[in-house]
């Protein structure tokens, strides 16, 4: 149990010190919530007065009636543009606080390090920002709403009882804890019920992502079926958790009702007899006006711990979502460049490796005590077998994953003291997986050089020979696509990337396949305005084709995620070993 | 909203005993001021202790059985809450997956995702709220009315006009509120969709170091969502005080009008405190039911975009009346194009027009042509994920219109240009392809498709696990593996749709002869950019532009066509020379 209540603990701090910012306005909040709490508390008082002032016929005091009238009415107003007040600030303070932890987890997905974007499902992360954060906020919102009013009301009322008789308000002080308890013990029960809930809602999610991402493969698989069965699955189990989590956490209300229903009596009882004068008198004479005044105050006093608890409930809630966003929150960034990290500036593109050790996993080495230089302007090109792990390499100069052991240098400068920002400016990637973001054609293009005027995107659409396709769109450069390119066909896809390399003109390039989707008509003229751009530029190319291969200065090959060769074409072919081989295969191709 | 409704059918009993006991509940909240009433006029009244203490053991019995109403009633709200909204979830997660390729273009895979889970669990937080509580306050409000009269008909008036002020101001309040909720909604989403990209596009946005830019974006949308839900707020955050105000006006009018009427010996100081009791109890049902409302607004906008999602019809679901199960005919041909032409929702003009060939069984056609030429539409014709605009496909001898489309798909097997794989083993994945593949027919497929040694390179092998999208196989790996998957099943038909592209040379040609050699009678389309995949193919059609440029062996269209010639005279002349 210790264990289990740990966890939220950490987080409520968490949660406190991101209020803090708002504190201003948090002490604004609560001197409204006491302000139209107690203006609320003094009207039944005065109800209370006015009732005494009504005993029987003719015994009716119409000037004192008349004057406590227009108090209530005064007060009442007071305390509502109070408590509209206090509102609009809590909802400020509630969606500021979200929109916060949105902000610091949206930070911390740009700063963690590709290891766990690369481990971990999209749709859960998502979840956590958008689905728990959302939750969050709702149980937030209810606390500063409830908790403070209840709060300020449970004391005033306290104040207000004793000071009219202490014997019957000593009565509702001895048994409203027990209100308390109950509300305690439920609460604390179903935590791990919303825990177990908001998990499955999670893998859910996970899941749903997944498929729906998919669902063009799905299709042609004609395996929705199984899919909705692995669906049903979790959703049952869902199902049965969520029946769970809000049947015995809605159970709280009744219980805590139960005991106020109790202590009302105990009051009526108490009041009663003292309105006699059988017992329970303390001081002043008790009339039923004091009575009146007492049974609603039994309400209002046991209310607000229904509310209470009713908002420990939800904040139990909101502390579990909270938990997973913070989580994500708290994951370690990458490391951050060193203080005294440099900007490159003029890059020459030279590059070198020296004795780099790295692998994804410990148990499995991949690259070890690997050398390599590049002088300005060289092609190295990559080859190998399918999935010989050329991408590892990619990974690696662009600093996605930092070396083990060794360094890699440009221009002389370990890379791991050159600002990341400045090291990826460098290159220009297309990587094998083309990726657009929402927005414009044009937005895509501009991603290196938002600066670009129109020529200049023309001109590098023409050069990459996309500007004939985007011209025959709905709205040219205008036409805005969807999610991950939307409609355009993998071809186009991968011209956009290129044309956005083409546009920012980069010292160093790295081709990652780059053409492997465009058909050859276009891949020869590609071809060209890539050998323009690689003219001077050091490249490392992920290559396929035989003619990219011989002209490379450098050409690595891999296998099974190192590098067994390293050469020119000529020197590799004279060494009569796997290269050959490949090329053989190729050249059996062909010939 | 509304047809939502229907899924809670399987409650109904729970819908409707759910609310009862509520409401039993709530009469005998009604019946406790009558009993003070009685404590202060009668026990007071003639000093008889004995009988408040009588009354006062009433009260605490009647809060006793109510907290078993109550207990009750949460349990059914809760079974039915949670049973309504799993099967909305389930028909909602069917019905996106029967949406046809067009839809799924246009909606947009974030949209229906955040549908699924963050809209559904709204409507769950409404449903449930609804049958516990919203029958409750209506209840109590009129239920102390109704008290009201009979204790005097008179003073009961005050009840009546608070009651019609408060239905006005609660009503106007939720009106304008509801849309206001929607917007909330529509920016939601929008954080979803940035979220969602920086996801999937993180190594772009880095290489590009585009990360103060997106934060930026994300702030921006962020800020926008958080000033609509500010505003939102700030309205529905008038209820309570506006119902507070309306209500101590009735009190001070009662005060007033009692008043007068204690003076005219028509009503006792106990009647008044019983009056004054209800209005209080009315007071507190209203604070609840406008929080009551907020939430039920909110899953009400939520509900209307999830049934948003159920309206849009699949574009797949035609009138199929003579449906095709299966079946081997004896034609000749596998598949055969008759005059087709494909047109896509929107556009303007045809993506490919006038496709007229025929493919005899066991054949290999390969397709080749430039990016936009129309290769990939028109291997999605054969499966039916796009259909034709005009003229027909035939497989089997049987236009594909005739066909159920389970059992048309079931024929062929298809390898997306995108290599797509799912979490769970390769084996799992592999299965996709057929169901009840054993392990030796999930080997053989493997070996096909040349992805056998992935699998023997893993310590796990077929058990080894493939995390989503495939993250920790490289592109070749997953092509191969998505290719096993499709020839598992030993398809009459199979089509890869430049699925090769991520291979090498050698591996391509060695996947190509382990195709041919497959068992069965297969026909095979190979749709690439490469004139050296194609070469082999039995016939190779050329498509330009949406037309076919030509169509015949390799030799042939190096006579015949220019297109073709132009084609691999680009590939292959540098690298013979």
């Amino acid at each position: 149990m210790a264990k289990g209540k740990k966890a939220p603990q950490g987080t409520l701090n968490k949660v406190l010190l991101h209020i803090k910012k708002y504190s201003p306005f948090l002490v604004l909040s609560v001197i409204f919530a006491a302000a139209s709490s107690i203006a609320m508390l003094y009207i039944p008082i005065l109800v209370g007065d006015a009732v005494d002032l009504i005993v029987s016929k003719g015994n009716v005091d119409f000037k004192g009636v008349l004057k406590i009238a227009g108090e209530i009415g005064a007060i009442a107003a007071a305390s509502a543009f109070i408590q509209w007040l206090m509102n609009v600030i809590n909802n400020r303070i509630t969606y500021h606080v979200v929109r916060d932890l949105r902000e610091e987890a949206f930070r911390k997905i740009e700063i963690l390090p590709l290891k766990y974007h690369d481990s971990h499902l999209h749709g859960e992360t998502v979840s956590r920002i958008i689905a728990d954060a959302d939750q969050f906020a709702e149980g937030l919102l209810m606390g500063f709403t409830q908790f403070f009013t209840g709060v300020v009301t449970i004391l005033g009322t306290l104040v207000f009882m004793l000071a009219i008789n202490w014997k019957i308000a000593l009565v509702v002080v001895v048994l409203t804890p027990l209100s308390l308890f109950a509300a305690r013990y439920i609460s604390r029960k179903t935590y791990k019920m919303f825990k177990l809930q908001s998990e499955t809602r999670g893998e859910q999610t996970a899941f749903t992502d997944e498929m729906i991402e998919n669902q063009k493969v799905v299709r042609a698989f004609c395996h929705e079926e199984e899919n909705l069965k692995k669906f049903d699955e979790i959703n049952k189990r869902l199902e049965k958790s969520t029946l769970r989590a809000s049947f015995f956490s809605s159970l709280a209300n009744p219980t805590t009702r139960f005991v106020n229903n109790v202590v009302y009596a105990f009051v009526a009882l108490a009041g009663a007899l003292a309105v006699l004068d059988i017992g329970f008198t303390a001081g002043a004479v008790f009339t039923v006006g004091s009575l009146s005044v007492f049974l609603s105050y039994a309400n209002q006093y046991t209310k607000p711990f229904n509310e209470i608890s009713g908002v420990v409930t939800e904040l139990q809630n909101a502390l579990a979502c909270a938990a997973r966003l913070f989580e994500l929150i708290d994951e370690e960034s990458q490391t951050p460049d060193s203080r005294d990290a440099v900007i490159l500036g003029e890059i020459s593109g030279k590059v070198e490796l020296e004795d780099v050790s790295f692998s994804y996993t410990e148990d499995k080495k991949l690259i070890e005590h690997f050398n390599l230089r590049v002088k300005p302007g060289q092609r190295v090109a990559i080859v190998g077998p399918t999935g010989c792990g050329k991408t590892t390499l990619i990974n690696l100069l662009m600093r996605f994953y930092d070396v083990n052991g060794g360094s890699i240098k440009v221009e002389d400068k370990d890379i791991r003291n050159i600002t990341r920002r400045s090291l990826r400016a460098g290159y220009g990637m297309v990587l094998q997986d083309t990726w657009l973001k929402s927005g414009t054609i044009r937005d895509n293009i501009v991603m290196g050089m938002p600066a670009a005027t129109e020529e200049e995107v023309t001109a590098a659409a023409k050069a990459a020979h996309s500007h004939s396709f985007i011209k025959r769109l709905p709205k040219g450069y205008d036409t805005v696509i969807g999610e991950d390119g939307g409609r355009l066909s993998q071809g186009q896809k991968q011209l956009l990337c290129i044309t956005r390399i083409m546009l920012c003109q980069p010292p160093m390039l790295i081709l990652d396949e780059a053409t492997s989707s465009i058909d050859t008509r276009t891949e020869i003229r590609i071809q060209k305005a890539f050998l323009k751009l690689m003219e001077g530029r050091t490249t490392f190319i992920v290559a396929h084709r035989l003619s990219t291969i011989r002209e490379a200065d450098i050409i690595l090959v891999m296998k099974d995620g190192k590098i067994i060769e390293q050469g020119n074409h000529r020197e590799l072919l004279k060494k009569n070993g796997f290269y050959t081989k490949l090329y053989n295969s190729q050249f059996e191709q062909t010939g | 909203m509304k047809k939502l409704l229907i899924y809670l059918k399987p409650y109904v009993k729970e819908c409707i005993l759910g609310p009862l006991f509520k409401l039993l509940e709530a009469s005998l909240d009604l019946i406790v001021p009558l009993v003070i009433a009685e404590i202060i006029d009668t026990g007071i009244g003639n000093s008889d202790s004995a009988y408040i203490v009588k009354m006062c053991v009433l009260l605490v019995a009647l809060g006793f059985i109510g907290l078993g109403f109550s207990a009750t009633a949460q349990f059914f709200a809760a079974k039915a809450s949670a049973g309504f909204i799993a099967k909305i979830r389930q028909v909602l997660f069917k019905h996106i997956q029967s949406l046809s390729y067009t839809e799924i273009d246009e909606i947009g895979t974030s949209t229906m995702i955040t549908r699924i889970t963050s809209d559904a669990n709204q409507v769950h937080n409404g449903v449930n709220i609804t049958l516990r509580l919203l029958l409750r306050s209506p209840f109590i409000v009129f239920g102390a009315m109704i008290m009201a009269f009979t204790i005097d008909v008179k003073t009961a008036l005050i009840f009546v006009g608070a009651i019609i002020c408060l239905s006005i101001v609660i009503f106007g309040i939720m009106l304008i509120s509801i849309p206001l909720y929607r917007k909330v909604q529509n920016r939601l989403d929008r954080v979803t969709v940035i979220t969602r990209e920086n996801l999937t596009g993180v190594r772009v946005i880095r290489a590009f170091c585009k990360e103060d830019e997106e934060i930026k974006k994300f702030d921006d949308s962020n800020e926008a969502l958080m000033k609509m839900q500010q505003f939102a707020g700030k309205i529905s955050a008038l209820m309570n005080p506006v119902t507070y105000v309306i209500i101590n006006i009735a009190i001070i009018l009662l005060i007033y009008i009692g008043a007068i009427r204690v003076e005219a010996g028509l009503l006792t100081q106990g009647a008044i405190v019983a009056l004054y009791n209800y209005l209080s109890q009315i007071l507190i049902e209203l604070i609840k039911l406008a929080n009551l409302i907020i939430t039920i607004t909110k899953s009400v906008a939520c509900g209307n975009r999830i049934q948003s999602v159920l309206e849009i019809e699949s574009g797949e679901k035609e009138n199929r009346e003579n449906v095709k199960l299966s079946g081997k005919t004896d034609s000749v041909y596998a598949v055969e194009f008759e005059n087709a032409d494909l047109k896509y929702k929107s556009a303007a003009d045809s993506s490919l027009s006038h496709i007229d060939f025929k493919v005899k069984k066991g054949e290999t056609v390969g397709i080749i042509g430039g990016t936009g030429s129309g290769k990939s539409s028109l291997v999605n014709m054969i499966p039916g994920f796009y259909t034709a605009s005009k003229g027909k496909v035939l497989v089997d001898g049987t236009d594909i219109k005739d066909y159920d489309l389970k059992a048309l798909r079931e024929k062929i097997g298809v390898v997306p240009q995108k290599a797509v794989l799912f979490s769970g083993t390769v084996r799992e994945n592999i299965k996709w392809g057929k169901g009840d593949a054993g392990d030796d027919e999930i080997n053989e497929a493997l070996e096909t498709a040349q992805a056998k040694e992935i699998v023997d390179n893993k310590k796990e092998g077929l058990d080894y696990y493939i995390e989503q999208g495939g993250r920790n196989l490289s592109g070749g790996q997953k092509q191969r593996l998505t290719i096993a998957r499709a020839v598992v099943k030993k398809p009459e038909i199979l089509i890869l749709d430049d699925s090769a592209s991520a291979l090498d040379f050698a591996t391509d040609a060695a996947l190509r002869k382990a195709i041919k050699n497959m068992r069965g009678n297969t026909t095979v389309f190979i749709v690439s950019q490469r004139a050296s995949t194609v070469r082999y193919a039995d016939k190779i059609v050329v498509l330009d532009d949406g037309r076919i440029a030509g169509i015949g062996t390799h030799d042939e269209l190096m006579d015949g066509c220019q297109v073709y010639r132009e084609i691999f005279e680009s590939q292959y002349k540098k690298e013979e020379a």
